[in-house]
């Protein structure tokens, strides 16, 4: 039970809750019953109904509405006293900037995605405020307590990396569903519902493999008199038999590969399309183009089921023709969405039909869409055991107890006896370029790479800004923001085109430069190093930042990818995900023209907003755990977790 | 899949999809058939029972006759703060009214009486029997008529005190798969009574075990031997409570130090309740709770035990069965 002058702490403090989702609603009820009156809570997103089997707050009648407005009201039906504030914005919105932060005692992080964390671990290091950061997947979670000065920040140890597949992985050889449902999803749905003018990744083989490249454009066009049936059939023959035909003949990339089997329409279904009778005269007289299902107009009902190759194929075929029949308009300017059934169903069905070309298991459509809209797994039960321990290292923080401060873990599997497994927390990282003021440096050819290179790459890409301002010396090179006189986006847009040595003020080897986010207060400097060649394969950016915590590849178990089971705490314990975000595709290098020829080296990667945590280094079953029985019942962790030693908070 | 027969409605595929994922369809129609039993509604029962009708249990029974008080309403997040809602009512009747519109796919009703006075033919209805704020005899006697059933009826019961809390789990004879890696082994646990658990010889267990266990133990006998009610104890017992872990020390041979006065101290002060420990606790009852029923994951054995002090959540096996 808390002490008197704990309560009193509580009573007089201001907390900014981030986040009003699975964590959020838990939080948010458990802080109004241990005795905090002021709450301020922001959060952009209105509920849904996949939130109501955990985010307790919210009823059906609520779906659509604000996040922080609803869950305001219901804590004040049992609270009806305490004063809650909230906010249905983006956290990044430049109102909630390093004053706004200013005001309150602590921070309680709810979030999903490494962007926003990211974000409010800068503002809080910029205002001095103390953030309590957390996370869960399944029945995994973990809290987190960070204090400028006195325990390492959110960005002080390496944050896992988006999960990449190699471009060639993808178009040519998938291994793995996930593969499929990318090359489903992000080149193939993309390339006929997408926007045309973007780039994509599709092998685009035209019936003549020598023939020209003004022919291969048009495979995927409908021709202005094509029947709809015969539409469908000519582009799955073409991506599932003919683009295999022709991956086939390079002899040397199946050597140590099971070889693909080209599917044709006229093998897998019956020569003529089958009338499904009465199905199609309901489905044209559907008026809401957003309830269209293929599945319906199929007569497929259960979601769990595996479907065969056949039906997989029916499927596929459908959904195109209900796309060009019923949603025509969106056509070309369409995006996945899990959320939308049909572009489900249609992904669902193209990754099965080239999962049994290449011989890989099928998987159901509520698999698929589980992979292909990276939904995060979610239970009420882990969410409020970590609100539960969020609360309590709150009032730590409160009370200034800085020995108390605890990392905790929540496991699935018990690890020495314990389910619930708290750890010293570590000291800054003093190279950390966001909480220290260690310089970068980057390796760069300065006669070739653009302004632009270095800003999409590095600065926004790398560093997380998003209001960046640059400087070497006192010129400013390049600014963002709404004040700009004209003059100023006019010579910034002209830099942004140059290369880094003939901007006005040269940058070449030897230079500093200054990148600023203002409203994240962060400001670290780059040293500039000049170097002429880079590996394609291995430095893709063509640029290579060093003294910046990069992100840690987490591909490495064998399990299958969305499969929760695959989790466990010897592996990493996945950060707070929580919501239900979309896979979102970098699409990083454009071509690079090398000896004449040109190739494309692109990454696809998959940035899931599930991402993992921040201390993956040292996850308790890994390393050894000491119980110092004589003292306290503090858990220290005491194994290899960087090469740069790190020191517990004392 | 789609073993079972019935399929999930469109709606329950819907709400439940993201735990879906966790569990897998088979759990979930398993939870969706399930009769769950509580009493004594205080805050960690009260998050339990939230946790459990978000999850989709078939039904849930709520039995506690007690008037609302504010005290008992201290963590308390179902029954609003109006008195022209809540007067004349029950705990049970007020929380039922809100645990209904969490879900309406789970029928939640209450079950008026004393929890001591009910049969063993009561408890036949459940699959999992949750009991808290109830004497040790009463704790005893309801576990001991869930295992005069024919069919398993799972026991549990949770209680927590200041910043600790303890949850005792008896699934009787259990056996469930366990995947590891590419392998499932079949796994059998079997289960000591609350009675027989609390009876094991405290020099018989491992140095290590939690002192938390060995200090609710002492509480718990307290409160028999005072005749007090459960939960009515303050810091003015702590005298006697010091004497009588002397006696129970010296029976049991084991140091004193094992049963530190501090934490004694603490767990005598138990009337109001803190909220973060009742979460934690009712969320890992919860989570044990939907393991049984589903069959899926390993459940713990016997004893868990949360001291916010020191962060740690501990399971400790407290039986002779194996030994």
């Amino acid at each position: 039970m808390a002490s008197e002058e704990q309560l009193s702490t509580i009573k007089g403090a201001k907390v900014l809750m981030v986040g009003a989702g699975g964590i959020g609603c838990e939080l948010l009820k458990t802080l109004a019953l241990s005795g905090f009156e002021d709450i301020h809570i922001i959060d952009m997103d209105t509920i849904e109904v996949s939130n109501l089997n955990r985010q307790f707050l919210f009823r059906q009648k609520h779906v659509g509405q604000s996040k922080a407005k609803v869950a305001r009201e219901a804590v004040l039906k049992f609270r009806p006293h305490i004063k809650i504030t909230p906010y249905h914005a983006n956290v990044k919105d430049p109102e909630f900037n390093v004053d706004f932060f200013k005001q309150f005692n602590v921070v309680l992080n709810g979030l999903d995605n490494l962007d926003a964390r990211r974000h409010v671990n800068r503002l809080c290091l910029a205002s001095g405020v103390p953030l309590v950061e957390s996370g869960t997947t399944g029945f995994l979670g973990q809290v987190t307590v960070h204090v400028k000065g006195k325990t390492e920040c959110y960005e002080c140890q390496s944050k896992p990396a988006p999960k990449t597949y190699p471009v060639c992985t993808i178009t040519s050889t998938p291994s793995k569903f996930v593969h499929c449902i990318v090359w489903a999803k992000d080149l193939l749905f993309a390339k006929l519902f997408g926007d045309k003018n973007q780039d994509n990744d599709l092998n685009v083989h035209s019936t003549d493999a020598s023939s020209s490249s003004e022919h291969a454009e048009d495979v995927f066009v409908r021709k202005a008199d094509e029947d709809i049936e015969q539409y469908g059939r000519r582009i799955y023959d073409h991506v599932f038999g003919y683009n295999i035909e022709v991956a086939l003949r390079n002899e040397e990339t199946w050597k140590s590969r099971n070889k693909p089997r080209p599917l044709y329409t006229r093998d897998v279904l019956p020569p003529r399309p089958v009338e499904q009778n009465g199905n199609k005269d309901k489905a044209s007289t559907t008026g809401d183009p957003s309830s269209v299902s293929a599945m319906a107009s199929l007569g497929l009902k259960n979601p769990q089921d595996l479907w065969s190759l056949r039906e997989n194929s029916d499927v596929f075929l459908e959904a195109l023709k209900l796309f060009f029949l019923k949603r025509e308009k969106e056509i070309g300017q369409l995006g996945f969405d899990k959320d939308d059934q049909l572009a489900v169903e249609f992904v669902t069905s193209a990754a099965n039909i080239r999962a049994a070309s290449f011989g890989i298991p099928l998987h159901n459509l509520f698999e698929a869409k589980g992979i292909a809209g990276n939904i995060v797994h979610a239970v009420a039960t882990t969410n409020a055991i970590i609100a539960g321990l969020i609360v309590l290292e709150a009032m730590k923080v409160l009370q200034n107890d800085v020995k108390s401060y605890r990392m905790t873990y929540c496991l699935e599997h018990p690890s020495r006896k314990m389910l619930l497994m708290p750890v010293q927390p570590f000291e800054p990282n003093k190279s950390c370029y966001v909480c220290s003021e260690t310089p970068l440096t980057l390796e760069i050819n300065t006669h070739r790479s653009k302004l632009r290179d270095f800003v999409d790459k590095i600065v926004k890409a790398k560093l997380g800004m998003s209001l960046p301002l640059i400087m070497h010396g006192v010129a400013l090179l390049y600014e963002v923001g709404d004040d700009l006189e004209e003059v100023e986006v006019t010579n910034y847009a002209a830099n942004l085109d140059k290369v880094l040595s003939e901007l006005p003020s040269p940058v070449t080897g030897g230079t500093i430069l200054t990148v600023e986010d203002l409203r994240q207060e962060l400001k670290c400097s780059v040293n500039i190093k000049h170097r002429e060649e880079f590996d394609e394969e291995k430095e893709p950016d063509g640029m290579v930042l060093s003294g910046w915590t990069p992100a840690l590849a987490t591909e490495k178990n064998k399990t299958s990818d969305n499969d929760p089971s695959s989790f466990n705490a010897s592996q990493t314990v996945p950060l707070e995900p929580e919501d239900d975000d979309e896979i979102e595709i970098i699409n990083k290098d454009p071509a690079i023209l090398t000896a004449g020829k040109k190739r494309k080296q692109s990454d696809i990667s998959v940035a899931a907003n599930s991402e993992i945590s921040s201390v993956t280094g040292e996850i308790p079953t890994k390393s050894k755990v000491e119980k110092d029985d004589s003292h306290s019942d503090i858990v220290t962790v005491d194994g290899n977790l960087d090469t740069n030693k790190k020191k517990r908070v004392q | 899949m789609g073993k079972e027969g019935e399929e999930l409605t469109e709606q329950e595929t819907a709400i439940y999809d993201r735990q879906i994922r966790v569990w897998g369809v088979d759990a979930q129609r398993r939870l969706s058939k399930s009769h769950i039993f509580v009493s004594g509604l205080r805050g960690t029962v009260i998050e339990f029972c939230k946790n459990i009708v978000l999850a989709g249990v078939g039904s849930l029974t709520l039995n506690d006759d007690r008037l609302v008080t504010e005290e008992l309403l201290s963590a308390n997040f179902l029954v609003p703060s109006d008195e022209n809602v809540t007067r004349g009512k029950s705990l049970a009747e007020l929380c039922c009214e809100s645990l209904k519109d969490f879900n309406p796919m789970v029928s939640v009703s209450v079950e008026k009486g004393d929890l001591a006075s009910f049969d063993v033919e009561f408890f036949q209805k459940f699959d999992a029997v949750v009991i808290s704020c109830c004497s040790l005899l009463t704790k005893k006697s309801v576990n001991a008529k869930c295992r005069k059933l024919p069919r398993r009826v799972t026991f549990y019961t949770v209680e927590c005190r200041d910043s600790c809390g303890e949850i005792f789990v008896d699934l009787q004879d259990y056996s469930y798969s366990q995947k590891k890696n590419e392998e499932t082994i079949e796994c059998q646990l079997q289960y000591p009574s609350f009675e027989e658990a609390i009876a094991v010889p405290w020099r018989s267990l491992p140095k290590r075990t939690s002192k938390l266990y060995f200090s609710m133990r002492v509480i718990e006998r307290f409160e028999v031997l005072g005749n007090r009610n459960p939960r009515d104890t303050s810091a003015d017992d702590l005298p006697n409570v010091l004497k009588l872990r002397k006696e129970l020390c010296e029976a049991q041979c084991i140091n004193e130090s094992q049963i530190p006065d501090p934490l004694l101290q603490r767990l005598l002060v138990a009337r109001v309740e803190f909220p973060p420990v009742c979460a934690i606790i009712g969320g890992v009852l919860g989570q044990e709770v939907i393991k049984a029923i589903s069959g899926k994951g390993d459940p713990l054995k016997n004893f868990f035990l949360f001291d916010a002090m020191d962060g740690k959540g501990i399971i400790e096996d407290i039986s002779n069965i194996n030994s």
